[in-house]
């Protein structure tokens, strides 16, 4: 495991989760998605410190740590926007919530 | 003595889940694969089990653990592995048996279903994480597999989705046994907190050994309890027990799975695993923690077998008397007798998984019908599964010498008899003998004998691959009899360490008379009383208020929906209170003084300054109808157009170097 290969598969990460985020229809997959990115950047965080200056100091997976629980406290939210949603609209596809249009 | 299995035990939970896997990936489509691949899983894990069975049996005491390091923080180093003792063997062997044998029955039962391979996915992922709870050598990866077991179980009671009653039975399953891991969580904190390790063997420094057990000192007792907490949640023991009726919601062969092989073995199993943390500082072997067991076990074991005698469900039935049965079992480990409940548990998983088919195949064979008032007269039809289903019926009653669960419960009621803290225990589980002989006589009145009901006109016998793991259980669960036999109790010395000796003499007891005495009373007072049973049931006419309150499960249920439930949803109410009157009024207040200021500036804008700009506005009100058709409202859109903008930046940035 050298650092560019970890940044290989943070990027890989990041882009199925940025092509789920853009291409599913149901909310909760977006969500997915976004999570997904969120999990490279994580990975992002501690492959830097792992092979940064100072791997002894547990700061990289601190941060990580810190974001996957936020990313879980998010994942509470966003799901119950989702069924908030589904009660108010009967749907849960994006396409069809479109009443922010100008 | 070590093979290579017993340096890689991780392989034998791994099999069925790389199975699970498998199927999840590719097996939409093809229906008999899913279920080969599956059964090749189990197949591969009983393989084994078998050859990690065999070395422990060479030497008293045997153990091989493996750890390694998961990951370092800091300075705090943490270690995971795996370990092989006569408790996990014996484990081992009994739930991939069992397992396979659910599986084959499964491809018979659940035939017709249109998930057919997504059952097989998650019955293959329920196996493989409840084998890696038993080979868990650490507190934490236990707790891991123990998590996978509850979403596995949660996945397969609601597996039925469209129904509306099973999504609410595997909610019910999930949050009940949550508060129970809540306690286990706080348990597993305080204990790493303490002693440092959650390692169970380490080489003499792991937590249930002498070092790290001094270490944690006066709140033993505490970690034991909260630990204990888990066990209930699992293992459905009163007051957590609600769930595990409900779970019968599930395709039978998935609630045979969780009520004899697999989920609820992992509560007493647990308890079994860290029982050094429980006998900290015993007197005479009494610890307080060992003596909440016993009394949860008591309370658990006779309630239970009171309800299972006034229900009409011939699946729910049964789930009463597992939840019985495993009060039995915690009784009989809290009360020193170790072995015992073990043994209890091996057994237990044979006959139970046995009888849950068995139902499954009347079930199978009256076209779903569950009612066991509109059956009857069965033993005709279904001469098979009536000849496996009276073994499993004997050998839950207890009857001695040909049956498993004779001897294993006279071990209980041994141990029982020699708690020094208190009697009453032991009456209390003679009691439970005698009901549980009851409740399975009439279970097998009303269903095999007297006329044929409504249901049983068109009943006919289940085909071969559900009735062949019948009569392998069967066919276990006597000969486990032979296996468990107090004249060689080889093992029972086989799980303590002790070696055994040959003592005929120790087949006629005077606790083995006292439980025939007990089991013949209860069947006798069982066909007395259900001689003539019809439509309605006998006790009922005689005692319909008592019916009645042991028909509604205690008001259990009722008790919990006016008390914890009501009480969180008053909290729920009181929140949405609170943040609709007083955080959004706070908002509001704050929105008004914006709003205020907002005149002020309004009124000066338009006589000083509007004039002037009206004409510049016209052009912006132009712009903004073009800009606004890119605002489409779809947000995947706006997603996108994020993406390319940080991609022309991540792009300008690499141009300008």
């Amino acid at each position: 495991m050298t650092l560019p290969i970890l940044l290989v598969i943070s990027s890989g990460l990041f882009c199925i989760g940025l092509l789920a985020a853009l291409s599913r229809r149901h909310a909760i997959f977006i969500l997915i998605g976004i999570e997904m990115m969120l999990a490279a950047a994580n990975l992002n965080f501690i492959a830097f410190w792992r092979f940064g200056p100072q791997p002894a100091q547990p700061t990289g997976m601190m941060v990580a740590i810190f974001a996957i629980a936020i990313a879980a406290a998010e994942a509470a939210v966003g799901l119950a926007m989702v069924i908030v949603v589904y009660r108010h609209f009967r749907s849960t596809n994006v396409d069809q919530l479109d009443r922010l249009k100008g | 003595m070590n093979s290579w299995i017993t340096n890689n035990v991780w392989l034998i939970p791994a099999a069925p889940i790389a199975a699970s896997l498998l199927i999840l990936a590719f097996g939409k489509a093809a229906r008999r694969a899913a279920a080969a691949v599956a059964i090749v899983g189990q197949i591969a894990a009983l393989t084994m089990s078998i050859f990690a069975f065999v070395p422990t049996l060479h030497s008293h005491g045997f153990r091989a653990v493996q750890n390694f390091t998961w990951f370092t923080f800091g300075e705090q180093i943490l270690r995971i592995g795996f370990v092989l003792d006569p408790l996990a063997a014996a484990m081992l062997l009994m739930i991939a048996l069992v397992g396979l044998c659910i599986f084959v029955f499964s491809i018979g039962y659940m035939g017709e279903d249109k998930n057919f391979s997504r059952f097989f996915a998650y019955l293959s992922f329920f196996s493989g994480a409840m084998l890696g709870v038993v080979v868990a050598n650490s507190l934490l990866l236990l707790f891991v597999f123990w998590e996978l077991v509850g979403l596995a179980s949660y996945l397969l009671i609601g597996f039925w989705i469209e129904r509306p009653s099973a999504a609410a039975a595997a909610k019910k399953a999930f949050i009940t046994t949550r508060i129970g891991d809540m306690g286990f969580f706080l348990g597993i904190l305080l204990l790493y907190h303490r002693s440092g390790t959650l390692l169970f063997y380490d080489g003499g420094r792991g937590c249930l050994e002498p070092v790290a057990l001094s270490a944690i000192g006066s709140s033993v007792t505490l970690v034991a309890l909260l630990i204990f907490c888990g066990a209930m949640g699992k293992s459905g023991q009163f007051p957590l027990h609600v769930w595990l009726p409900d779970a019968m919601e599930g395709p039978t062969p998935v609630s045979a799975l969780i009520h004899a092989a697999t989920m609820v073995a992992a509560g007493v199993f647990l308890v079994a695993r860290v029982y050094p943390i429980f006998s900290v500082g015993a007197i005479n072997g009494v610890t307080p923690s060992l003596t909440v067991v016993v009394w949860i076990g008591v309370i658990t074991g006779l309630m239970a077998a009171l309800i299972a005698i006034a229900q009409f469900d011939i699946k729910r039935i049964l789930a009463y008397s597992t939840v019985s049965q495993l009060g039995l079992m915690m009784v009989s480990l809290g009360a020193g007798g170790v072995a015992a409940g073990i043994m209890h548990l091996l057994a237990h998983g044979f006959f139970k998984a046995l009888l849950f088919l068995g139902a499954g195949s009347v079930i199978h064979g009256l076209h779903h019908e569950q009612d066991i008032r509109k059956m009857g007269g069965l033993h005709r039809l279904m001469p098979i599964t009536f000849l496996t289903y009276a073994v499993g019926m004997m050998a839950l009653s207890g009857v001695p010498f040909f049956f498993s669960g004779g001897w294993t419960k006279e071990e209980i009621l041994h141990a029982t008899s020699n708690w020094p803290r208190s009697h009453l225990p032991h009456y209390l589980a003679l009691i439970g003998v005698i009901l549980t002989a009851l409740y399975m006589t009439r279970q097998i009145i009303y269903v095999f004998f007297g006329n044929r009901r409504a249901a049983s006109e068109h009943a006919h016998e289940s085909p071969s691959v559900m009735a062949i793991p019948l009569i392998v259980l069967a066919v276990c669960a006597v000969f486990l009899s032979v296996v468990l036999t107090p004249a060689w109790p080889w093992l029972e010395s086989y799980l303590t360490g002790h070696p055994a000796r040959f003592d005929a003499r120790l087949l006629i007891q005077p606790m083995i008379v006292v439980s025939l005495a007990l089991v013949g009373a209860g069947v006798s007072v069982g066909i007395w009383m259900y001689r003539r049973a019809g439509e309605a049931d006998p006790l009922q006419h005689a005692q319909p208020a008592l019916f009645r309150f042991l028909e509604n499960k205690m008001w259990i249920d009722e008790i919990y929906g006016r008390t914890v439930i009501a009480l969180s949803a008053i909290l729920a109410r009181l929140s949405d209170w609170m943040d609709r009157h007083v955080w959004d009024a706070l908002v509001q207040d704050i929105g008004r003084i914006g709003q205020f200021f907002g005149r002020v500036t309004t009124s000066a804008d338009e006589r000083v300054i509007n004039a002037g700009v009206d004409e510049s506005t016209s052009g912006a009100h132009g712009l903004g109808r073009l800009m606004s058709r890119w605002h489409s409202g779809q947000i995947q859109t706006y997603l996108g157009a994020v993406a390319l903008g940080m991609l022309a930046l991540v792009l300008l940035y690499a141009w300008l170097g």
